[in-house]
């Protein structure tokens, strides 16, 4: 995750949101709902609005598309002031997804999707095409599932028509209230990578709401800790939230395992691995036996003819044997270099070494992650964090006024 | 008894066509009345409670002494049977349009909103076919309550079977007074298990496959 402001590079299909000194007072409730909030969102970048129950998550995220009117304030979205514009017309911009997707029940999938583009007034044709092609950018076949009814589908089939339906008339920003809270773990899981995938392939600008912190490490570029009346507790990319919670009440919510968590942000192949002693099949054991003393190596990598290992042996394995083989051992702990240092560490504890084996392109052998890696790249992740900058404005009235206040009396006294 | 059938078939298939005529064509009207009634009243909830109280009171009136009242304002003849005819049709229809569009699940709404589709728009094209079935329900319960319905109207000479209902209970015990009273009742019993049939139908016909159960 780069953090370099890209936000006019022509990829980038996202507009950028700005809510600005909003506010929302529910009827017959003393405090307010969202407490004169100032928020950037960046263009295509994932933001998560992380908080507990109750604390205003749903309610700002619906005051950008306007199904909530805020009270005060005003919602930019690019270069556009959206405070008084029409709202249905707003809302046909902006995609829109719900928990379990939302779908019209009495509508086929394709008849779902093609809704927003019919309001728009596109020919037959362009939305027939449109919605074939968004079937297939959320891994459905169009052929077997266009004609079917939501009740056709399975909790996680309706969650991606609901998404697609969403991006039908290609809006730049999408907006999701808890999107994947319905589905089992595994599903969940699936879903979150596709839409990881989907943004890589879009850059959109999305807002999600969710109150699984995993969830919010895993899919932000940013994340809005919330505290009651959406008072903005930290706004900051996933990393430096989980190495610097800005206070307590961040911590509490990141829960116990911070640096676990911090495991799922890097991938085995942007850690240092540490190098190993390799062999070939065929070569005589003691000779290899004294590369490992030498090189102070208590275990020896053998690898086959295109790099792969094979076989992992302790100095102990090599003094009982005469020459290497070529028999492949079944369950080497090994890991690819796009796994992530959970995954990495998840094999590791599984083996009985205290590490891992790591294999590039093509499973050729690249080197040995170890215990101490990771602990060191939980280190370093702190330290890199701590390292990165711009971030966007967060605020709440409250604070701002505080400054303004000072500003004030500074000015007038010139 | 198939005697008096035979002699006055030509008569009896004339009121029959004329007693499905003024309830279909009543039922319909009704229909549009009580789903629009249904759709102004269903956001607020003293709104739709009102409704339903008026329902209630409304269905607990005699039809006769509506039909007897509707003499004065309407006169006699066609006029005062399709305003009884109608409103008591509109009661139950007014109910079930109530219930099935308060019934909708709200996610579903939410979301027809969250993606540009205007309150109009929503009402028209998510709302009502999601409470179609419900309504439709209401509808089959008037169609039956007003098949009797329509034959006291017959009071105020209004059209159709009644006719032959109370032309032969003036009369009982005169020559096929009973026979015609007779001919009366089947004949609206059998048009309304036909109409329920027809609105089976049309249930079928007009209910997504997506909702049906
Ligand atoms: N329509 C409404 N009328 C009155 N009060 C409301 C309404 N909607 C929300 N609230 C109140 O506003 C506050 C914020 O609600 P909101 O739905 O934004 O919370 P949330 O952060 O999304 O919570 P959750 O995680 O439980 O979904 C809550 O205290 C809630 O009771
Ligand atoms: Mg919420």
């Amino acid at each position: 995750m780069s953090e370099t402001t890209t936000s006019d590079a022509p990829n980038i299909s996202g507009k950028s949101i700005l809510i600005e000194g909003v506010t929302k007072r529910y009827p017959g409730q003393k405090s307010p709902a969202v407490d004169g909030i100032t928020l950037e969102i960046p263009a295509g970048k994932i933001v998560m609005l992380v908080g507990p129950s109750g604390c205003g998550k749903t309610t700002t995220l619906k005051m950008i598309n306007r199904l909530i009117e805020p009270t005060e304030g005003r919602i930019v979205l690019g270069d556009e002031d959206v405070t008084d514009i029409d709202g249905d017309e707003l809302r046909r911009r902006i995609g829109y997804v719900i928990q379990a997707g939302g779908l019209f029940p009495h509508l086929t999938v394709a008849a779902n999707i093609s809704i927003v583009p019919k309001m728009l007034g596109w020919d037959k044709k362009r939305i027939a095409d449109r919605v074939d092609e968004l079937l297939e950018l959320v891994s459905l076949d169009p052929a077997d599932y266009r004609d079917r009814y939501p009740k056709e589908l399975s909790g996680g089939q309706q969650q991606r028509v609901g998404v697609a339906r969403a991006l039908a008339a290609d809006p730049p920003v999408l907006l999701m209230d808890e999107p994947f809270g319905a589905v089992d773990p595994i599903t969940r899981q699936r879903l979150q990578d596709e839409l990881l995938r989907i943004q890589e392939e879009l850059q959109k600008t999305i807002v999600i709401v969710t109150h699984d912190f995993d969830e919010a490490v895993k899919l932000g570029d940013w994340i809005v800790v919330f505290s009651d009346g959406a008072h903005i507790v930290q706004y900051d990319t996933p990393e430096r939230i989980l190495a610097e919670p800005a206070n307590e009440f961040v911590e509490n919510f990141i829960g116990s395992g911070a640096g676990l968590k911090q495991l799922t942000l890097r991938r085995v192949g942007e850690v240092e691995l540490a190098d190993a002693v390799t062999a070939r099949p065929g070569e005589v054991a003691s000779e290899v036996l004294a590369r490992a003393v030498a090189a102070k190596h208590n275990h020896v990598v053998v690898v086959d003819e295109r790099e792969r290992p094979i076989q992992w042996l302790t100095r102990r394995q090599l003094t009982r044997l005469e020459k290497i083989t070529a028999v492949r051992e079944a369950h080497l702990p090994v890991v690819g270099h796009r796994a992530t240092l959970n995954d990495a560490l998840d094999t590791m504890l599984v083996s009985s070494a205290g590490a891992a084996l790591v294999t590039g392109k093509r499973d050729r052998f690249l080197g040995v992650i170890d215990v101490e890696t990771v602990m060191e790249a939980i280190t370093s992740a702190r330290a890199s964090a701590a390292a990165s900058a711009d971030t966007p404005t967060g605020t709440n009235s409250g604070e701002v006024s505080i400054i303004a206040e000072s500003d004030l009396t500074e000015s007038s006294a010139v | 008894m198939w005697d008096f059938v035979q002699s006055h078939f030509d008569q009896i298939v004339f009121s029959s066509w004329q007693h499905a005529s003024l309830v279909v064509q009543c039922l319909a009207l009704a229909t549009l009345l009580a789903v629009g009634i249904g759709a102004l009243v269903y956001r607020s909830r003293s709104a739709s409670s009102a409704a339903n109280t008026i329902t209630t009171i409304g269905l607990t009136i005699p039809a006769f002494a509506l039909v007897g009242l509707a003499i004065t304002p309407l006169g006699f003849g066609v006029p005062p049977a399709v305003a009884v005819v109608t409103f008591f049709a509109i009661l139950p229809i007014l109910r079930n349009t109530v219930v099935g569009l308060t019934g909708v699940d709200p996610g579903i709404v939410e979301s027809a909103r969250g993606i540009g589709m205007s309150r109009l728009r929503t009402l028209l094209q998510v709302e009502l076919p999601l409470a179609w079935p419900v309504i439709l329900g209401g509808i089959r319960v008037s169609g039956q309550m007003v098949m009797g319905i329509a034959a006291v109207a017959a009071y105020v000479l209004g059209p159709g079977l009644g006719g032959l209902i109370f032309s032969g209970l003036s009369r009982l015990g005169g020559a096929n007074s009973l026979e015609s009273v007779l001919t009366g009742l089947i004949g609206v019993v059998i048009l309304a298990l036909i109409l329920d049939l027809v609105l089976i139908g049309l249930g079928r016909l007009t209910t997504s496959r997506g909702i049906r159960v």
